[in-house]
C-alpha cells in the first residue's frame, strides 16, 4: 500500500511537470504521460492477487491533534482505483490526439492528471478529511476543465456553476462528516464502519447523513441538482467521458457506498436514498429523449444511470448493492466509449448533432465498431456486460420488499430511454442516412488514437460479458464484499434460463426499439415539451437564485462600502461608543472612583491652552493657522510631560514639534486649500454629536484606568534591574535600548519606510530623479 | 525677498553647537535624560536651521553622504549591534558590555551602539525627507 | 489634575474625530495628528501622575522610592517619533492625491471603493451566469 499511494500521490509532482513536457514533446507527450495511470493499474492488478485488500498505511499530518493521512485500500476502492486508472491511461492517449493542435495542451494534461491523483485519492483514502480534501481537489480540477474552452463565455458559465454547485455539497458534506466524527472521536473511516451502532443510536445522525447525502447528491449530478452536468459538456469530449461520465460523477455513489455500513441502517437512508435515485434515474432518461446533441444525449443517460445506482444503494438489499456494483463497472466501460466515439465523430464530421450525421460507417470502421459494442451493452443486449447488469437491475427492483411492481416499471421505462439513445448515439450516426443536409461537414478519415481508445474500452465490455465469470465477477464481489462489510459470493451468468427478468428485458428491447425508429417525430416533440417546463427547471432557479447573490451583494456593498471616509468613521465610533456604554451600564455601582487631585497653576495654563487651541483648530480657516495651533497643543503637551516626571518625553516632543513645523511651512502651499463647501447642517450635526461622544467616551474610560490601582510588576522589575543587566540608570532609554531592543529596531525600521515612500511618492511625480549630491 | 543676515550667521554658531550637544545627548542618554532619538532629532533640526538659513543644496554639499546613506547606514548599525552577541554565542540582542569603562565615553557596550544607530538612522530619515519636501517646491 | 488631563484628552479626542470627519483632505491628516496628540495624553495617564520624579536611578542613592512609570514614556517615545514618519508620509499622500485628482474634497473621491462602473460589472455577470 505504501508503493501504491507514493505512486498516487506523484501524480501531483508529474501533474507539476506535464506542461514542460508538453513544450517539449508536444501532443507526444501524452505517451509519456499515460504510463502514470498505467503504473497505477499494474500496481493494482498485483495486489489483485490478495484479496483486494492491502493494509492502511498513516503518514503523520497533524499528529498532535490526532490527524494522519490514512491510505488504505478494499474491494470498493479496487474497482474505482481500476476505472480511475485504466480509463484514465485511455484518455490520456485519446486527449493528446484530441487536443493536438489546441494551443492550451499542457493545461489538459496538467489539470486531468491533478484529477486523476485527486480522484485516485478520493477512493483510497482512510480519513475523513483527507477524502475531503482530495473529494475538493476533483471539484476544482473539475472546473478547470470545464472552463478549457475559456475564451466562451459558455464554458466560464458552465465551469462556474459546477464548481458552485459541487463546491456547496462538498461543504455541506464537510459539516457531516465533522459531525460524525464529532460522533465517533475520530475521523478514520475504519473507526467509523467498525462501530456502526454508535452512528445510529446518536441523535445527530440523521443531520449527519443529509448533510453527507447533499454532498452526494450535488457531486453525482441526483435530482434536483442533476443540472451542472449536462452543462458541463461545455467540456472537450475526453474531459466529458473520464470526468463528467466514468469516474467524478460516480464519486458521490462512491461515497454513499463507502458509508453504507454506517449510514445504512438508518430508517431514514431507506426513505430518502432509493427516491432520490428513482427520481433521477426516470428524469434523467425522459429529458435525453428530447436531446439531438450526441453529448447531451450521453450526459442525461449518465443522469438516469448515476440516479439508478443511488437508487440501487438505497434500496440496500445485497443484491441491490451487488447490482450498484455491477452496474457502475459496466456504466463506466460503455458511456466511456460512447463519449469517447462523440469526440471522434465530432473530431471527424465537425458535428455533434444527431440529425446532420450518418452513414459514417465506411469513413470509420473501427470507431463504428466501437460504437456498435457499447451501444449493445447499453440497450442491455447479450452477451455484453450491459446485459447482465440489466437483468440484476430487474431482479433487485422485481424481489424488493416495498412496491416491487412499480419500481420495476419506472426501471423499465428508464432502460427503454437507455435502448433508444444507444441507438441514435450508437448506431444512427453510422448507419442511417442522415436526417438533414448539411454543406458544412467535413468529413475526414478517423486518427488512429481517437479509435483506439474507445475501441480498447468496448472489447474489454465484450469479454466481461462473455467471460462474466473471470475478472467481472471477482471484482464485484470484493467491492460488494466491502461495502456490505461480509463476505459476498458473486455469480455471474449470461443464461438463466426463462425467467421474469429474462422476458422484462424482451419486452424492454422491443419498445426501445420503437421508440429509436420514432425518433423523427418523437425528439422535437419532446424536446418542445421540456422547453414548456423549463419554467420549474432547477438550472432557472440556478440562475435566479445567481442573480438574486448578485443584486444583495451589491446592495449590501453599496450600504456598507459608501465610499465615504465619513460614514465608515461614524459607524466605527458609534459601536466603539455603544460597546463602551453597555459595558460600563451593566457594571455600573463597582466601577472605580477617580482620585481628585489639586491641580496646579501652570497645570491649568497648559491645560487651558490645549483646550482652547483644539476648538480653535475647528474654526480654521487658513492652513497656516491650523498648523500653529497644532504646534501650540504639541508645546503645551510637551511641557505637561516635563512638569511630570518625563523629561526624555518633553524633549522629544519639542524636536518632532519643531521639524513638523518646518516640515509644515515647507509644503503648506502645495497642499490643498481649504474648501468652502461643507455639509448640510444635519451632517454637521451629527458629525459634532459622534466626536463629542468619542470624546467623552475616551475621556470617562480615562478616569477609569486610572482609577483602577496599578500593580504593574513591569515598572518595579525595569527600575530594579536596569543598573544591574543593562548598566544604565536612564530607564526609559534602557527600555528603548536593551530591554525592548527588538521593538525600536522594529519602529526605525518603520522610520526608514516611511522617508522611503515619502522619497517613492515624490519621485513618481518628478518621473525620473537623480539622488546624490548635486 | 532680502534675506536676513542674521539667521545665516547665527547658524554658522549655532549649528555646530547643536551638533555637539546632540552628541552629548546621545551619549549620557544611558545614564541622564538624552538618547538616540532626541539626540537625532537635535542633530536633524540643526542641519536644517543651516539649509533654512542657507539653501537646501547648501546642505546637500556640506553633507558628507547622501541623508538616504545615511539613514540606511543607522539602520544597519543597530541591526549589527544585535548580531554581535551570536559571535559568543549568546542570543540575538543580548546586551554585552565592556567590562573598564572608557574615558570620556564611559562604559560602552552593544546597546550604545545600537543606541548610535538610532541616532544616525534619525538624522539620515528626518534630513532626508525634509529635503525631499524643500527640494520639490 | 487627573480630571483636567481626562477633560483636554477629551476634547483632544472629540476634535480630532471632528476634524476626520470633514471633507477636506487636509483637515483628516490634521484630525488624525490630534488623535495622535489624545493617544499620547491617554497613555501618559495610564500609570499614575507624578511630579518631579522622572524614572532615572540615582547613582548614589539608587532606585527612588518613588518614580513615574518608564513603560508608558516608553511607548509615547517612539509613538511621537513615528507620527513624524507618519505626518510626512501621509502629507505626501494628500499631495499626490490632490495632484493626480485635482480636488482636496474625500466626496469627490468615494468612486475609489465601489468603482462607479459598478453597475456595469454585475449586469456583465448576471449575462454570464444566463
Amino acid at each position: 500500500m505504501t508503493a501504491l499511494s507514493i505512486t498516487i500521490l506523484a501524480g501531483f509532482l508529474i501533474a507539476i511537470l506535464a506542461p514542460f513536457l508538453t513544450r517539449l514533446m508536444k501532443h507526444r507527450a501524452a505517451f509519456v504521460l499515460a504510463l502514470y495511470p498505467l503504473a497505477v493499474v499494474m500496481q493494482l492488478l498485483a495486489l489483485q492477487r490478495g484479496s483486494f485488500t492491502a493494509p492502511s498505511i498513516q503518514f503523520p499530518w497533524v499528529p498532535s491533534m490526532g490527524l494522519w493521512m490514512t491510505f488504505t485500500l478494499d474491494g470498493l476502492g479496487f474497482l474505482m482505483g481500476m476505472l480511475i486508472a485504466g480509463i484514465g491511461t485511455l484518455v490520456i492517449l485519446y486527449g493528446g490526439e484530441y487536443l493536438r493542435d489546441d494551443p492550451y495542451l499542457e493545461r489538459f494534461f496538467l489539470w486531468v492528471i491533478i484529477f486523476m491523483a485527486s480522484m485516485l485519492g478520493v477512493v483510497t483514502s482512510g480519513n475523513a478529511l483527507v477524502l475531503f480534501v482530495f473529494w475538493e481537489l476533483t471539484s476544482i480540477s473539475s472546473f478547470f476543465l470545464i472552463g478549457y474552452k475559456f475564451e466562451y463565455e459558455s464554458a466560464r458559465a458552465a465551469a462556474w456553476q459546477a464548481l458552485l454547485v459541487t463546491g456547496a455539497g462538498g461543504l455541506a458534506m464537510l459539516a457531516g462528516l465533522v459531525l460524525l466524527g464529532q460522533i465517533t472521536g475520530s475521523f478514520e473511516i475504519n473507526q467509523w464502519l467498525q462501530n456502526p451502532k454508535l452512528v445510529q443510536e446518536s441523535s445527530l445522525a440523521p443531520a449527519a447523513f443529509i448533510l453527507i447525502l447533499l454532498g452526494a447528491m450535488t457531486k453525482s449530478a441526483q435530482f434536483p441538482f442533476h443540472f451542472w452536468l449536462p452543462n458541463a459538456m461545455e467540456a472537450p469530449t475526453p474531459v466529458s467521458a473520464y470526468l463528467h461520465s466514468a469516474t467524478m460523477v460516480k464519486a458521490g455513489v462512491y461515497l454513499l457506498a463507502r458509508l453504507f455500513p454506517v449510514l445504512g441502517g438508518l430508517a431514514l437512508w431507506n426513505q430518502v436514498v432509493p427516491w432520490v435515485g428513482l427520481l433521477t434515474l426516470v428524469g434523467g432518461a425522459l429529458l435525453a429523449l428530447g436531446q439531438t446533441d450526441l453529448k447531451k444525449l450521453l450526459a442525461y443517460t449518465t443522469v438516469s444511470s448515476l440516479g439508478g445506482m443511488v437508487f440501487l444503494l438505497g434500496l440496500g438489499t445485497p443484491l441491490a448493492v451487488k447490482t450498484a456494483m455491477l452496474f457502475l463497472l459496466t456504466h463506466a466501460l460503455y458511456k466511456g466509449t460512447l463519449f469517447l466515439v462523440a469526440g471522434g465523430v465530432d473530431h471527424a464530421a465537425g458535428s455533434r448533432d444527431i440529425r446532420k450525421l450518418g452513414k459514417l460507417a465506411k469513413l470509420m470502421p473501427f470507431t463504428t465498431l466501437a460504437a456498435g459494442l457499447a451501444a449493445l451493452s447499453m440497450a442491455g443486449i447479450p452477451p455484453l456486460i450491459g446485459f447482465i447488469s440489466k437483468e440484476y437491475v430487474y431482479e433487485s427492483t422485481l424481489y424488493y420488499s416495498n412496491l416491487p411492481f412499480i419500481l420495476t416499471g419506472l426501471a423499465v421505462l428508464a432502460n427503454v430511454a437507455n435502448v433508444a439513445v444507444a441507438g441514435w448515439v450508437g448506431i444512427r450516426p453510422f448507419w442511417q442516412q442522415p436526417e438533414q443536409k448539411d454543406e458544412d461537414l467535413h468529413l475526414h478519415k478517423e486518427s488512429v488514437w481517437l479509435w483506439i481508445p474507445p475501441l480498447v474500452l468496448a472489447i474489454t465490455g465484450l469479454f466481461m460479458g462473455v467471460f462474466s465469470q473471470g475478472a467481472a465477477q471477482t471484482w464485484v464481489a470484493a467491492a460488494t464484499s466491502s461495502v456490505l462489510q461480509e463476505i459476498s459470493k458473486v455469480k455471474f451468468s449470461l443464461w438463466h434460463g426463462i425467467t421474469p427478468m429474462l422476458i422484462l428485458s424482451i419486452v424492454t428491447l422491443i419498445i426501445g426499439v420503437v421508440v429509436y425508429l420514432t425518433s423523427r417525430t418523437l425528439i422535437p416533440g419532446l424536446a418542445a415539451f421540456w422547453k414548456k417546463l423549463s419554467f420549474v427547471g432547477p438550472n432557472l432557479f440556478y440562475s435566479r437564485s445567481m442573480r438574486a447573490f448578485l443584486s444583495v451583494a451589491g446592495w449590501q456593498t453599496k450600504i456598507l462600502q459608501s465610499g465615504y471616509l465619513r460614514y465608515y468613521i461614524i459607524t466605527i465610533i458609534v459601536t466603539a461608543v455603544t460597546l463602551a456604554v453597555v459595558t460600563l451600564a451593566t457594571r455600573y455601582g463597582r466601577l472605580p472612583n477617580p482620585q481628585w487631585t489639586q491641580p496646579r497653576f501652570y497645570d491649568v495654563i497648559f491645560i487651558v491652552i490645549i483646550i482652547t487651541s483644539a476648538i480653535l483648530v475647528t474654526r480654521a480657516v487658513s492652513r497656516l493657522a491650523t498648523i500653529t495651533l497644532l504646534g501650540a497643543i504639541g508645546f503645551s503637551i510637551a511641557i505637561l510631560f516635563l512638569l511630570y516626571s518625563g523629561p526624555d518625553l518633553a524633549m522629544v516632543q519639542f524636536a518632532v514639534e519643531t521639524l513638523t513645523v518646518i516640515l509644515f511651512v515647507l509644503v503648506i502651499y502645495q497642499l490643498p486649500k481649504y474648501t468652502k463647501s461643507n455639509y448640510p447642517i444635519q451632517a454637521n450635526v451629527l458629525n459634532i454629536i459622534v466626536s463629542v461622544a468619542g470624546g467623552v467616551m475616551m475621556a470617562v474610560l480615562m478616569l477609569l484606568t486610572s482609577a483602577v490601582p496599578s500593580n504593574s510588576t513591569l515598572a518595579p522589575y525595569f527600575m530594579e534591574n536596569s543598573l544591574e543587566l543593562a548598566k544604565g540608570r536612564n530607564v526609559v532609554n534602557v527600555i528603548l535600548v536593551d530591554f525592548r531592543g527588538l521593538d525600536t529596531l522594529g519602529e526605525i525600521t518603520v522610520l526608514m519606510i516611511a522617508a522611503i515612500g515619502v522619497f517613492a511618492l515624490l519621485g513618481l511625480k518628478k518621473g525620473s530623479k537623480s539622488g546624490g549630491n548635486r | 525677498m532680502q534675506r536676513s543676515i542674521i539667521l545665516p550667521v547665527a547658524t554658522r554658531y549655532l549649528m555646530p553647537l547643536m551638533l555637539v550637544f546632540s552628541i552629548f545627548l546621545l551619549l549620557r542618554g544611558h545614564n541622564e535624560v538624552g538618547g538616540g532619538f532626541v539626540g537625532g532629532l537635535v542633530a536633524a533640526s540643526a542641519l536644517m536651521l543651516y539649509a533654512i538659513s542657507t539653501s537646501p543644496s547648501a546642505l546637500w554639499k556640506l553633507l558628507p553622504l547622501d541623508p538616504r546613506f545615511i539613514a540606511a547606514i543607522g539602520l544597519f548599525i543597530s541591526l549589527f549591534s544585535g548580531f554581535i552577541p551570536l559571535f559568543y554565542g549568546k542570543p540575538f540582542m543580548t546586551g554585552m558590555w565592556i567590562e573598564t569603562p572608557l574615558p570620556v565615553l564611559g562604559k560602552i557596550g552593544t546597546p550604545t551602539l545600537f543606541d548610535v544607530g538610532v541616532y544616525v538612522l534619525v538624522i539620515g530619515v528626518v534630513v532626508w525627507i525634509l529635503l525631499e519636501f524643500a527640494e520639490d517646491e | 489634575m487627573l480630571f483636567l488631563m481626562a477633560i483636554a484628552a477629551g476634547v483632544l479626542f472629540a476634535v480630532g474625530i471632528f476634524m476626520i470627519l470633514r471633507r477636506s483632505m487636509v483637515k483628516v491628516l490634521v484630525g488624525i495628528l490630534l488623535l495622535g496628540y489624545a493617544a499620547n495624553l491617554l497613555l501618559f495617564n495610564a500609570a499614575p501622575l507624578m511630579r518631579g520624579v522622572p524614572p532615572l536611578i540615582d547613582p548614589v542613592m539608587g532606585v527612588p522610592a518613588d518614580y513615574a512609570d518608564p513603560v508608558p514614556q516608553a511607548l509615547i517615545l517612539t509613538a511621537i517619533v513615528i507620527s513624524f514618519g507618519v505626518t510626512a508620509f501621509a502629507v505626501v499622500l494628500i499631495r499626490r492625491v490632490y495632484a493626480v485628482t485635482g480636488t482636496g474634497d474625500l466626496d469627490n473621491m468615494h468612486c475609489t471603493d465601489i468603482p462607479c462602473e459598478s453597475e456595469e460589472i454585475l449586469s456583465d455577470l448576471e449575462d454570464e451566469i444566463k
